[in-house]
């Protein structure tokens, strides 16, 4: 079963679709070799013809060029006209000490200059993470349990897909979302997310934003093959040194029973604005259906009771 | 010490004790909460104020009005149906118009009934709240113009039976979200939107004529039901509990209590009091009892909303929670 939590091999199935429907596909997101450049957040917008939201949708004041003024994250989260977001975080680490590259040259050292981890042990360096961030397409999608329409569906690619020709604009998806992806469109009032290019993989087409990406830091796929090649670079950067590399959202044991879409990151989720450990709401929903009852029965009980004895 | 209105450099893991410096160094062991530039991680809920507050008080109002109405009917108090059977009637269908105001796309609200999903507590308070509003309204109608009372009272009977449902669904609506202030209490919040509409609902009734002996016992009792519920929520769900006592929630819910207490004490005591003085005072304890009640929805409502903004509210629990999962996998000092 595990139709609202654990591992679930096949969604498409467990939503009814007929044996023969086309293999679960996903991204696999590998942040390491992400350079920032935003070419999957641009052709996201080219294709599905997405208004500009900018950065004031979210919160947070804009310049001209909408950039949120602490970093050059112009688009500041996903959101209902925001499929794909890179995340761009500064950070200061303790300085490693990398090997020097002899070139064969007279050299001197730079005057003061200070050799990390050996003059000072408190040395630092910045270092850049990006990370291109997009819809889950959960195993087992909170949003899609809890629309009360019927207008997200699982479709037959395994993925999550908002029919924007049913939705009336509730709302309850939003909060649902362990990782805040799906929102409300200004002026529109209906929910919006990544469609996954639903409209291109029909064709045989991959999503414009892994087609856009220039350094195959957006992979799409089958999700079993996109696993078996994420387990491979995980286990080719922790050869080379890279320990802090993680794959995240790709566990089928996990609390939304693995993510359509997952990544490999070289810090905690949270850095990125991730969930560290997100569980499906509908998860606790039996329980949640058996207080409600129990509550239900206290109020029916006491009203009744409250009926007992003679009148004044 | 809350985020969002704090800049940090993404990624940098600060120090959330006073009186250690900016915490810049990466190895802080304890008490320490990361996130992107403090942007919240889950989105804020769109519903509106006092769309959905409304709508969740007025539920309760009438889910436990209905009962009451159609018990007071069977029981030969018509005062106390006259008025149970219109603040059903009321709550249900101004809690209707709440809900479709709050739509982005009111014009769509029969889309509700599409489907019917148990997994969307929204999809099966709309079935409860559908016929509810039908059968109540039927009720009402008959009641006001004075007709069919056989019709009015198997209808009252059906609203009745369907009533206290239509308390306790908006409980599971909240809590079934990843709002960490609504879903970690989700065992405690149906208790507590029982208490509260029960509340309510007996304090609409204690505005009657003649015997209001039941509403009144089902005012106080709900009062009691959702004093302790809110207790025993706010010291079993750990660090959420901070977004019930801080800021606006917190002054709302304050306020909820110590109306909810002075309302009850006023409810108990108009059953003491003969004649008018005794009326009176029962109906200023029922209208207290239910300013305190919407109010205690609305800080519930806040409290949710707070916990959402706040990055620390879903990142802090989840640290915590995959910590101690990696302790037990890997147990003193092992390699992650």
């Amino acid at each position: 079963m595990n139709s609202l939590s654990g591992p679930l091999a096949d969604p498409s199935a467990d939503a009814g679709y007929a044996d023969g429907h086309p293999p679960r596909v996903g991204f696999f997101t590998d942040t390491s070799v992400c350079i920032g450049c935003k070419a999957c957040e641009v052709a996201c917008k080219e294709w599905n013809a997405l208004p500009a939201d900018g950065v004031g949708d979210h919160g947070a004041a804009g310049d001209v060029l909408g950039l949120t003024g602490m970093s050059y994250d112009n688009s500041g989260g996903l959101g209902a006209s925001t499929y794909r977001h890179v995340a761009f975080v500064e950070q200061r680490v303790p300085a490693r000490d990398s090997a020097p590259v002899d070139l064969g040259m007279p050299a001197m050292e730079l005057p003061g200059a200070v050799q990390p981890g050996v003059d000072r042990d408190d040395a630092t360096e910045v270092r850049w993470l990006m990370s291109s961030d997009v819809c889950k397409h959960c195993t087992h999608a909170a949003c899609l349990d809890v629309c009360p329409t019927g207008s997200l569906i699982r479709t037959e690619h395994g993925t999550v897909l908002v029919q924007e020709d049913i939705c009336n604009g509730c709302g309850y998806c939003i909060p649902a979302c362990p990782y805040g992806v799906i929102d409300q469109r200004q002026g529109d009032g209906r929910a919006f997310k990544c469609t996954m290019c639903q409209d291109r993989l029909g064709a045989g087409l991959a999503p414009a934003c892994a087609t856009a990406c220039p350094t195959e830091s957006i992979q799409f796929g089958p999700l079993d093959e996109l696993r078996e090649r994420a387990d491979a670079r995980l286990a080719e950067l922790h050869d080379r040194g890279v320990g802090e590399a993680r794959l995240y959202g790709r566990d089928p044991d996990d609390g939304v029973g693995g993510d359509g879409a997952f990544f490999l990151l070289l810090d905690e989720p949270e850095v990125y604005g991730l969930p560290p450990d997100p569980v499906v709401t509908t998860r606790d929903l039996p329980s949640m259906w058996r207080h409600a009852a129990g509550a239900a029965l206290a109020v029916a009980g006491a009203v009744a009771a409250a009926f007992l004895g003679g009148r004044r | 010490m809350s985020a969002p209105e704090h800049r940090t450099a993404a990624g940098t893991p600060r120090t959330r004790r006073r009186g250690k410096g900016r915490g810049e160094r990466l190895m802080v062991p304890e008490a320490e909460f990361t996130s992107y530039y403090g942007r919240p991680i889950i989105k804020p809920p769109v519903w509106k104020v006092p769309d959905v507050p409304a709508y969740l008080y007025l539920g309760g109002l009438a889910g436990v009005s209905a009962p009451l109405a159609a018990l007071a009917d069977l029981t030969g108090r018509p005062g106390l149906r006259r008025v149970g059977r219109v603040a059903a009637a009321g709550g249900a269908t101004l809690s209707v118009g709440f809900l479709v105001h709050d739509l982005g796309r009111p014009e769509r609200f029969l889309h509700m009934l599409r489907v019917l999903k148990v997994t969307s507590p929204l999809s099966v308070g709309s079935w409860i709240l559908a016929p509810f509003g039908a059968l109540s309204g039927a009720t009402a109608v008959a009641e006001v113009l004075g007709v069919t009372p056989r019709l009015a009272r198997a209808s009252g009977l059906a609203a009745g039976a369907l009533g206290p449902a239509l308390t306790t669904y908006t409980a599971v609506l909240v809590a079934d979200t990843a709002v960490p202030a609504w879903h970690e209490g989700f065992r405690e919040l149906p208790f507590v939107f029982a208490g509260s509409a029960m509340a309510s609902g007996g304090g609409a009734g204690l505005l009657a004529r003649g015997d209001v002996t039941p509403a009144r016992r089902v005012a106080v009792a709900g009062a009691v039901l959702e004093l302790a519920a809110t207790s025993v929520l706010e010291r079993r769900i750990g660090f959420a509990a901070k977004a019930y006592r801080s800021g606006r929630a917190g002054a709302v819910l304050t306020g909820a209590r110590v109306g909810t207490v002075v309302g009850a004490l006023g409810a108990l005591a108009s059953g003491f009091v003969r004649g008018r003085p005794g009326r009176v005072l029962g109906a200023a304890a029922g209208l207290l009892l239910n300013a305190a009640s919407a109010a205690t929805r609305y800080g519930i409502f806040e409290a949710g909303m707070a916990s959402a903004r706040d990055p620390e509210y879903t990142v802090r629990p989840q640290r915590e929670r995959l910590e101690a999962r990696r302790a037990e996998d890997h147990p003193a000092g092992s390699d992650r």
